[in-house]
């Protein structure tokens, strides 16, 4: 059984991605500790644009996937106030992953039949509603408070308090490579590569006798699940939780990673999570006034003259054979959004 | 041999134009079926109708006794008819082994899984196999979108025919596709056709293409059918002639 | 029956500024097939812009005291909506959105979406991010008693400025030459190019009433808030939700949106506030499920 598929085009040699995940596992210890946080939010919002990018693939822009990140992280959340005896990091996770893959199951039932940007209103619309309930409920949701969000062990084990950003870096990264890994399978299925003809070319899907809004269906299922893991996931990790997680801005935030890692991978999302969160501390740091500023400017510049985002970049530099690279770059030039 | 598809009083009209008028037609079993008319005689729309993507005002098409005039076209392919188009429909972001990896994958209702993946060896060999039927031996590897027009229309019908349908129907295969090529075109399609025994139905304006190939030829004219019979006796005809061929006028 | 006036009129309120911002992004949407984004910022800069313009000429406050007769500070927010929106917006549209302007309606509601970070922080970079308090125009016109409940005059002004803007857009769409031409790329744009209308330029005439729209629903409600850097945030969300609800394209469709969120965000205010948020994306959804069009929308809605 074979575990990586392939040409190589959704992932890097495999030689380089054992060296990365090595060094992943290997540096943690020896890093600053904000560091390890930095990358542990990443990675886990890196979850939430991976879920993003599984639509783009299909052609649809997701501006509502705050919808899941917030469900995941207040199912862990409100768990937690009511008194959950297990106050264990992986119980949460859990928890978190089902209630929003069965929001999911629902929202998508009706997301499916849209397409352009009435998909992208709607999947909003879902969202603001999150928001306007966690945030005006407040006996329930502790409203612009928020909730505390505190673990007592991570699959059953205690950490010490100095190991506890370690522990929860590691087994944020294991999830992560865990989540990749089933995103990576479902793309080169046969579901994912329905998705790439979604993209191409609807109707011929339909003249295949292959339902596309089965397909979407499907594919926004899991997406979904990758939106609640990403929030349980940083809601554990930041230790507080607050309705902004479900705003629209939030959303937009995933979608802008998204463009600005690329689609064309699933690692891209990763990728383009840690640069967005190293950016964004740097550029706070200097000017808690021009984050916005830069992070705009930079994606005005992903749109105007690299589309393919820092994946593609990468890939270019990476020098790919010219077969390899010809179908992405040229796809993601192409890349219209018309319908 | 039995019928396998049947249009019964089949009319539909776009606004004044009467594209389909009282079509009353049968096809049996493994019969060749050229369509021939003027442009805007119906052809298309017969097509489209019998497919599922307009829904005729009046009349019934029954496929093998079982009325699908109500049907989508994705249900109508997977009961067995599927159909090629005019502009080669085809997905140009992958490459030709993948889009018949895909057809394939939807003829076997394999398509909704997401674990295993797409590029299994025994399928490859199988879509291979049915490239190699339509002439693609060595360009599988190719992204769709460098094809020439002949390569793009073979691949159309050949996704089609990959669905393993009982009725497939050709929408002008030779169309857009250089003089030069036209006959090598046909002459591939038409071979595995044969082979295989599925009942083909195509359009053509060609009516040499059409003389050589057909069983059987429609002669459409403003929805309706001014002549079926076998080539010969319709070429013959001088109502055709003067209709189609414009000769006599 | 004063809580139904109170509500009524709380609602006329909400509805004029938002009706403002909405039928800009609506208009601009109807002719470029393009929502944007940014239109949240032309808000804030007309808010910013004419609050700082009326706090640095009379200084006093709300005692008048400065070097002009204190009656001009509504010329100065009228001033104000039109420097942004002449300004910026066509800036915008030309440098930015144009060059996008063929990459279907996603790509360009992305860029507009870093637009408006963009502008977030030009805001917050030239006033700061303390609340500009510029109530002169509002305290200056009193309050009147209405129903038995004193109400302020400021706000009905809001709602004159709402309709005379939505009034003169449409005149001006209806009744002039350059409306025609704007008519005909609403319709077509590739048809009006081919009959010789420059139609880029009509994109950017477009685009600066709608700019102009937003920012002067800034710069008049600027009076009856604190200015600050969220405005923006939240203006634009609640425009989406009223533009989907009365029909993307719709300029009467954003008016009649706009009235149906106001009423029902005071209703809920008084009688559920709990839920008044929620009422507005509430309605949003159902229309989009129901009627994705809207209420008077004009525009095809991709969906199998």
């Amino acid at each position: 059984m074979k575990l990586l598929y392939g040409r190589g085009w959704l992932l890097p040699g495999r030689g380089w991605l054992l060296v990365g995940l090595f060094l992943l596992i290997a540096v943690a210890p020896f890093i600053p500790g904000w560091l390890v946080f930095l990358l542990t939010i990443a990675f886990a919002k890196g979850l939430v644009v991976l879920g993003v990018v599984l639509l783009l693939r299909g052609d649809l822009v997701s501006f509502g996937h705050g919808l899941y990140y917030a469900a995941g992280a207040y199912a862990a959340g409100l768990a937690l106030r009511a008194g959950l005896p297990v106050r264990d990091a992986a119980v949460l996770v859990l928890l978190g992953v089902v209630v929003s893959t069965a929001l999911a199951a629902i929202v998508g039932l009706f997301l499916a039949r849209y397409r352009g940007i009435f998909f992208g209103m709607l999947s909003v619309a879902f969202s603001m509603i999150l928001y306007s309930l966690l945030l005006k409920l407040y006996w329930l949701t502790g409203g612009t408070d928020g909730l505390s969000v505190r673990v007592s062990s991570i699959f059953g084990l205690q950490p010490g308090a100095e190991y506890l950003r370690l522990a929860q870096y590691y087994f944020v990264l294991a999830l992560t490579v865990g989540a990749v890994y089933v995103a990576y399978r479902l793309t080169a299925s046969p579901l994912g590569y329905l998705m790439r003809a979604i993209y191409d070319n609807e109707i011929r899907v339909e003249y295949m006798g292959a339902s596309v809004r089965r397909a979407i269906y499907r594919t926004y299922l899991l997406s979904g699940a990758l939106g609640g893991l990403g929030g349980a996931l940083t809601a554990i990790t930041v230790g507080h939780i607050a309705p902004d997680l479900a705003y629209w801005t939030v959303s937009g935030e995933f979608v802008f990673v998204a463009l600005l890692g690329g689609t064309g991978s699933v690692l891209a999302p990763l990728l383009g999570s840690v640069v967005f969160e190293f950016v964004r501390n740097y550029a706070f740091k200097l000017s808690p006034y021009t984050w916005q500023l830069l992070l705009g400017s930079v994606l005005l510049v992903v749109i105007l003259f690299a589309p393919g985002g820092l994946w593609s970049i990468f890939e270019r530099l990476a020098r790919r054979e010219p077969g390899e690279t010809a179908p992405r770059k040229e796809r993601r030039w192409a890349l219209s959004w018309r319908r | 041999m039995g019928v396998v598809l049947e249009t019964v009083a089949v009319s539909r009209s776009f606004g004044a134009v009467k594209a389909a008028d009282n079509l009353s037609l049968r096809f049996a079993e493994g019969q060749v079926v050229g369509i021939v008319g003027p442009n805007g005689s119906g052809k298309t729309t017969f097509v489209n109708i019998v497919t599922g993507y307009v829904k005729p005002t009046h009349g019934r098409i029954l496929f093998r006794d079982r009325d699908i005039t109500r049907l989508r076209p994705r249900e109508v392919t997977n009961l067995g008819i599927a159909r090629s188009f005019q502009i080669p429909q085809l997905y140009t972001h992958l490459t030709v082994l993948e889009n018949m990896l895909i057809a394939l994958s939807v003829q076997e209702r394999r398509h909704w899984e997401f674990w295993r993946p797409l590029r299994l060896d025994g399928r490859v060999e199988a879509a291979l196999r049915v490239l190699d039927q339509f002439g693609f031996q060595d360009g599988a590897d190719q992204r769709v979108s460098t094809l020439p027009e002949g390569g793009r229309k073979v691949l159309d019908v050949a996704l089609s025919f990959a669905l393993q349908p009982s009725v497939l129907l050709l929408d002008e295969p030779t169309s857009g596709v250089s003089v030069d090529d036209k006959f090598g075109v046909m002459d591939t399609l038409m071979r595995v056709v044969k082979e295989s025994g599925v009942t083909a139905v195509f359009v053509e304006h060609d009516m040499d293409v059409v003389a050589r190939y057909a069983d059987r030829v429609l002669v459409f004219a403003e929805g309706t059918i001014l002549a079926d019979d076998r080539p010969e006796a319709v070429f013959a005809n001088p109502a055709v002639r003067a209709h189609v061929l414009g000769e006599g006028v | 029956m004063e809580q139904l006036a109170i509500v009524g009129l709380d609602g006329l309120v909400f509805a004029s500024y938002l009706f403002l911002v909405s039928a800009g992004l609506t208009f601009i949407y109807g002719v470029m097939r393009i929502l944007n984004v940014a239109h949240g910022s032309l808000y804030g800069l007309g808010a910013y812009l004419g609050a700082w313009l009326v706090l640095r000429l009379w200084p006093g406050g709300t005692s008048g005291q400065g070097p002009l007769n204190p009656a001009l500070s509504y010329v100065v927010l009228l001033l104000a909506a039109l420097l942004v929106g002449l300004t910026v917006g066509p800036f915008l549209e030309r440098v930015f959105i144009r060059r996008v302007a063929d990459r279907g309606e996603v790509i360009p509601l992305i860029l507009t979406f870093a637009l408006f970070l963009i502008l977030d922080d030009v805001m917050k970079l030239i006033w700061g991010v303390n609340p500009l308090l510029a109530d002169l125009p509002y305290s200056m016109l009193g309050s009147v008693s209405l129903a038995g409940v004193n109400y302020p005059r400021y706000p009905f002004l809001l709602t004159g400025v709402a309709a005379l803007a939505g009034g003169l857009l449409w005149l001006i769409v209806n009744r002039t030459r350059f409306g025609k031409l704007v008519i005909s790329v609403i319709a077509d744009r590739e048809v009006s190019s081919a009959l010789g209308i420059n139609v880029p330029r009509i994109y950017t005439f477009a685009f600066a009433l709608g700019a102009v729209m937003a920012a002067l629903g800034g710069a008049f409600i600027a009076p009856m808030i604190s200015v600050v850097p969220g405005i923006s945030i939240e203006v634009i969300i609640l425009a989406f939700a009223v533009t989907t609800i009365g029909g993307l394209g719709s300029v009467g469709g954003a008016a009649i949106g706009a009235l149906l969120v106001g009423v029902l965000r005071a209703a809920a205010v008084h009688y559920a506030p709990e839920f008044d948020l929620f009422v507005i994306y509430a309605l949003m959804t159902l229309i989009l499920l129901v009627k994705p069009r809207g209420l008077f929308g004009g525009v095809e809605v991709r969906r199998i």
